[in-house]
């Protein structure tokens, strides 16, 4: 079964030809990590998958993206609809300068359910499930402003999770946080995965090393590898790949 | 060497310190020969220099407000007793009644016996009242002189009446005013607030920026337009306009000088409202949107809450800019002293008054001062304005 698949995707800044023919599938229940250099095209490809790269205007994209075996980028389909569906993590932690509850909330007022059980017992649930919910249960009226950055982080992705997406994508979640926030935020990625199919961009080899099932190597816009993690690692079929996890350049 | 380049350094510190000493320097100065000249008018006899209402000796009465001796000129009040006198009817006296009273021959060639006169004719009339010069005052002056209360700061503020050279009494009430800058004020925020707003709205969230690159610069270019040209503008098209859309018989009107005045703020508010907008972090409107809210709830939940504090200045700067702008609403409003009572009828603003009559009031004088006083006031609702604008700025930062 497959969750989510790019299908001969070529993806263009104005003349920039930023990912090259890329294909690639996600099976539910995984965590695939997205690695490579800087600049390789592996967040742009991640942000195909919640269609985040039409807020930058003279686009192009050839190919096709499907989640849950319907075309995202097809003329019938509503971006917000598509986008209810899969939940983004992002590289800084950037709540909402609102109260805990309300960056919880948030996804399902914008969906028009505005009753107060619902949303006390979506709010819980989804801070249990990014393990936050023991540090803020007190203080949900609190501003999510006075969080550390490792909790902002969580709250983020329990935001995300609010919606119940299908698919989550994770743009370097951990990449501004010290190293217990970090610690943290991969145990949970560990958990979630039980029930999500999660996509990660990471600049951090022995994380992506540590959470993920399956493991793609980004280089100039070229899907390099893209096989189980374990394997990626200690036997890399390609030699960029091998030079790049070795630390030869990066 | 070096110590050259010490001395270099000392020496431009120098021109800097001082620099800024006559820049602060010349604002308090300024500020102070406001209040100073402003509140002359609140310290003095309402009367013109040099005159004195004068009384018989016999007459109890010691003193008059400015608005009872109007009323007593005017005639509205002819008994003593309407003042607090005895029962007696009031006999008005200006010097140039003195002839029906005397002839030329008995008040001599160069009226050299006009101050003796003018002690027989107060004690042949008791229930007398003069206007006179005190230079024309014998040294023996049978009667006794009324002192005349001070403008108070109540009547200044909230008297009805602007007559500023009416004689004896002139009459500086500047409520006419303050409710005219206000509607005027008004009517302009309600039309610049909507199309300002939105079309910071438009340039911020959804102009592409192609479009934006054109249109925000023409929108700051209309705040380059010099004011008389835009009154001009409202002079030739908008007052006909208003004229003939309301069949009214004149089309200078409070309304003219706020369609003025509202395409005049509409830069500020804006530019300064779209610079707010812009100031939402990309990362917040992108976690917005990547929960599946729409552009329309990112922007109602997220950018606009966000640069609250910033729209709020520019809708705050906009009113200044309206407040207190003289040369164009002058020219459209139609300068009537009278409690404007709806948007079509004529008005006038404070600093309209200023411009309009500075040239005519006699320095030092009465007149000159109660501008100078409507000055104050000017004054003191920017500087609430500016404050404000602070304190929105200053929580925005928290």
């Amino acid at each position: 079964m497959i969750q989510a698949e790019a299908k001969n995707v070529n993806f263009y800044y104005g003349d920039f030809h930023a990912l090259k023919d890329i294909s690639m599938t996600f099976e539910p229940s995984s965590v695939t990590a997205l690695i490579g250099p800087s600049g390789c095209g592996k967040s742009t490809f991640l942000r195909l998958f919640n269609r985040m790269n039409e807020l930058i205007g003279n686009t192009r994209l050839e190919g096709l993206v499907t989640v849950d075996g319907k075309n995202i980028y097809d003329k019938d389909v509503q971006v917000d609809e598509i986008r209810k569906r899969i939940g983004m993590v992002f590289q800084k932690p950037n709540p909402f300068p609102k109260s805990i509850f309300e960056n919880v909330a948030y996804g399902l007022r914008v969906n028009g359910i505005n009753k107060k059980s619902i949303l006390d017992e979506v709010v819980e649930s989804s801070l249990k499930k990014a393990a936050l919910w023991e540090e803020v249960k007190d203080n949900l009226k609190k501003s999510a402003m006075a969080l550390s950055g490792g909790q902002q982080q969580r709250l983020c992705i329990a935001r995300a999770l609010a919606v119940e997406p299908h698919l989550l994508l994770m743009d370097e979640p951990a990449s501004a946080l010290d190293p217990i926030s970090t610690a943290k935020v991969e145990d949970l990625i560990f958990e979630l995965k039980k029930q999500y199919t999660i996509i990660i961009v990471t600049h951090n080899l022995q994380q992506a090393g540590r959470i993920s099932d399956y493991t793609g190597f980004f280089y100039l816009g070229s899907l390099i590898e893209h096989d189980k993690t374990q394997k990626m690692f200690l036997n890399p079929a390609d030699e960029r790949t091998q030079s790049y996890i070795t630390g030869r350049f990066g | 060497m070096k110590r050259f380049r010490r001395l270099f350094e000392k020496f431009i510190e120098g021109i800097l310190l001082s620099s800024s000493t006559i820049t602060s320097l010349t604002v308090i100065l300024i500020v102070l020969f406001l209040f100073r000249e402003g509140l002359g008018i609140f310290n003095r006899s309402p009367l013109e220099h040099n005159f004195i209402i004068a009384v018989s000796k016999q007459n109890p009465v010691q003193d008059l407000s400015s608005d009872q001796l109007k009323a007593i000129f005017n005639q509205d009040i002819t008994n003593w007793s309407q003042v607090g006198g005895k029962n007696d009817s009031i006999i008005l006296f200006t010097v140039n009644d003195i002839t029906n009273y005397f002839t030329e021959e008995e008040l001599g060639a160069s009226l050299e016996y006009l101050p003796q006169k003018l002690n027989e004719f107060i004690v042949s009339h008791p229930g007398a009242l003069m206007h006179i010069s005190d230079k024309n005052l014998p040294s023996d002056f049978q009667g006794h002189t009324i002192h005349v209360k001070n403008i108070s700061v109540k009547d200044f503020l909230f008297g009805k009446q602007w007559y500023p050279t009416s004689e004896p009494i002139p009459s500086f009430g500047i409520w006419p005013m303050i409710i005219g800058t206000f509607l005027v004020t008004l009517g302009a925020l309600l039309i610049a607030l909507p199309l300002g707003l939105a079309t910071a709205l438009f340039l911020a969230e959804v102009a592409d920026i192609r479009l934006r690159n054109i249109v925000k610069p023409l929108v700051e270019l209309l705040a380059g337009i010099p004011s008389v040209v835009y009154g001009f503008f409202g002079l030739i098209v908008i007052v006909p306009m208003v004229q003939s859309t309301f069949k009214l018989d004149v089309g200078e009107t409070v309304l003219a000088g706020s369609l003025v005045l509202g395409i005049m703020a509409l830069p500020t508010i804006v530019t300064i409202a779209e610079d707010a907008l812009r100031t939402t972090p990309r990362s917040l409107k992108e976690a917005s949107l990547a929960l599946g809210a729409t552009r329309w709830q990112t922007l109602r939940r997220v950018t606009i809450p966000y640069a609250k504090s910033g729209i709020s200045a520019a809708i705050i700067l906009g009113i200044g800019r309206a407040i207190g702008e003289t040369m164009a609403v002058l020219m459209v409003t139609g300068n009537a002293s009278n409690v404007p009572h709806s948007f079509l009828v004529p008005a006038r603003t404070l600093p309209a008054t200023i411009a309009a009559e500075l040239g005519e009031a006699p320095y030092g004088g009465l007149h000159f001062k109660a501008l100078f006083a409507l000055g104050i006031v000017l004054f003191l609702f920017t500087i609430m304005i500016n404050l404000t604008v602070a304190y929105v700025r200053n929580k925005e930062r928290k």
